[in-house]
């Protein structure tokens, strides 16, 4: 185990209004080698503590500060929406402005409906639609036309070519 | 006889527990997969082989952390949509990945003569000035210039969750959308 400056959120000095809290620079090396991957094994948390240089109770109070600071909104796998059989889709809908809060109402009480942006051009609002089995992505999009009374564009994927979201932290 | 390919019933169930135990993040405890296991009851081995299983099949694309990129300083990102020929997706797909300047890039099906792009990226950056310097050096880079292309900032994000693909409701996030 390494001796290591323990983490803020650890001594209590930051444990609610943490809403402010700055990374440190292991925040950032642990935010950047954890979007890359996380090992399958007995011990994961062991064995990125090692790597990091830290101890494994700092690596895990960090990330629960992290995740409860809301620098990560979630620790798991991603999964291949297409292969698990599910449905996926991106959708777009032109809603003038004055009504893009009730449409935006309407459109996000769809538990299927992952992301949600308003957009800077004519068709301003684009979210995306994660279902369970593919032929319900048609149901879910004629219900949100259906309630807000607009038409909604279909978008669906044909082929990815490149998904690398990763963010230097 | 024929050959059942899908895996029997009570191992399907318990895979499927296992991505409902998952839809609220790994736990964090030292063990965690142990954790999982015994949320689910079946073994620890056996969560580790699953997880294998899913990776090594791509089931699941990767294993980590989902960060919120607003907080740590990305706070523009453009949605950029180029109209190209149905021959040149495939090139022009390949090599606007290969500069490095964008997140996501996809084929989509285009609708109608209002949306006709067919080629999607997406650039993200610190400040909105950041971007457009991004989307010059990929239309440079890819010999872009000249192609009918939309872009889209983001205004405001009004929803961001996740897709569920397990039976039970928190949140999930699936981040390779667009």
């Amino acid at each position: 185990m390494t001796a290591q400056p323990t983490h803020p959120h650890a001594t209590g000095r930051i444990t609610h209004d943490s809403s402010d809290y700055q990374l440190d620079p292991v925040d950032r090396r642990l935010i950047n080698t954890l979007q890359i991957g996380f090992p399958i094994c007995d011990e994961p948390y062991a064995a990125v503590a090692s790597e990091l240089g830290i101890s494994e109770t700092d690596l895990l109070e960090r990330l629960q500060h992290l995740l409860h600071t809301g620098y990560l909104t979630r620790f798991g796998p991603f999964y291949h929406a297409e292969r698990l059989g599910g449905g996926l889709t991106l959708a777009a809908m032109q809603i003038p402005a004055h009504d893009v809060e009730r449409v935006t109402a309407a459109i996000n009480r769809h538990a299927e409906v992952a992301h949600n942006y308003e957009r800077d051009h004519a068709l301003n609002l684009w979210f995306v639609v994660a279902t369970e089995k593919p032929e319900h992505i048609d149901a879910v999009l004629t219900a949100i036309a259906l309630e807000s009374g607009y038409p909604v564009h279909n978008l669906p994927k044909q082929r990815e070519f490149y998904v690398g979201l990763h963010f230097q932290a | 006889m024929h050959v059942i390919s899908s895996p029997p019933p009570d191992q399907a169930s318990a895979q499927e527990r296992l991505r409902v135990a998952l839809q609220d993040g790994l736990p964090l405890s030292p063990r965690p997969y142990q954790a999982l296991a015994q949320q689910c009851g079946i073994s620890e081995q056996d969560v580790i082989d699953a997880l294998q299983t899913w990776e090594q099949s791509r089931l699941t694309r990767r294993f980590g952390i989902v960060i919120n990129h607003h907080k740590i300083g990305y706070t523009s990102n453009a949605m950029v949509v180029w109209e190209v020929a149905d021959s040149e997706v495939n090139r022009l797909g390949a090599a606007i990945s290969r500069t490095g300047l964008v997140s996501l890039c996809y084929q989509r099906r285009p609708d109608g003569p209002d949306w006709p792009y067919n080629l999607y990226c997406m650039l993200h950056g610190k400040s909105r000035e950041e971007v457009l310097q991004r989307l010059q050096r990929l239309k440079t880079q890819c010999g872009l210039q000249d192609t009918p292309c939309a872009v889209l900032f983001s205004l405001r994000q009004y929803k961001q969750c996740g897709g569920r693909y397990a039976h039970k409701r928190p949140s999930a996030p699936v981040k390779e959308a667009l």
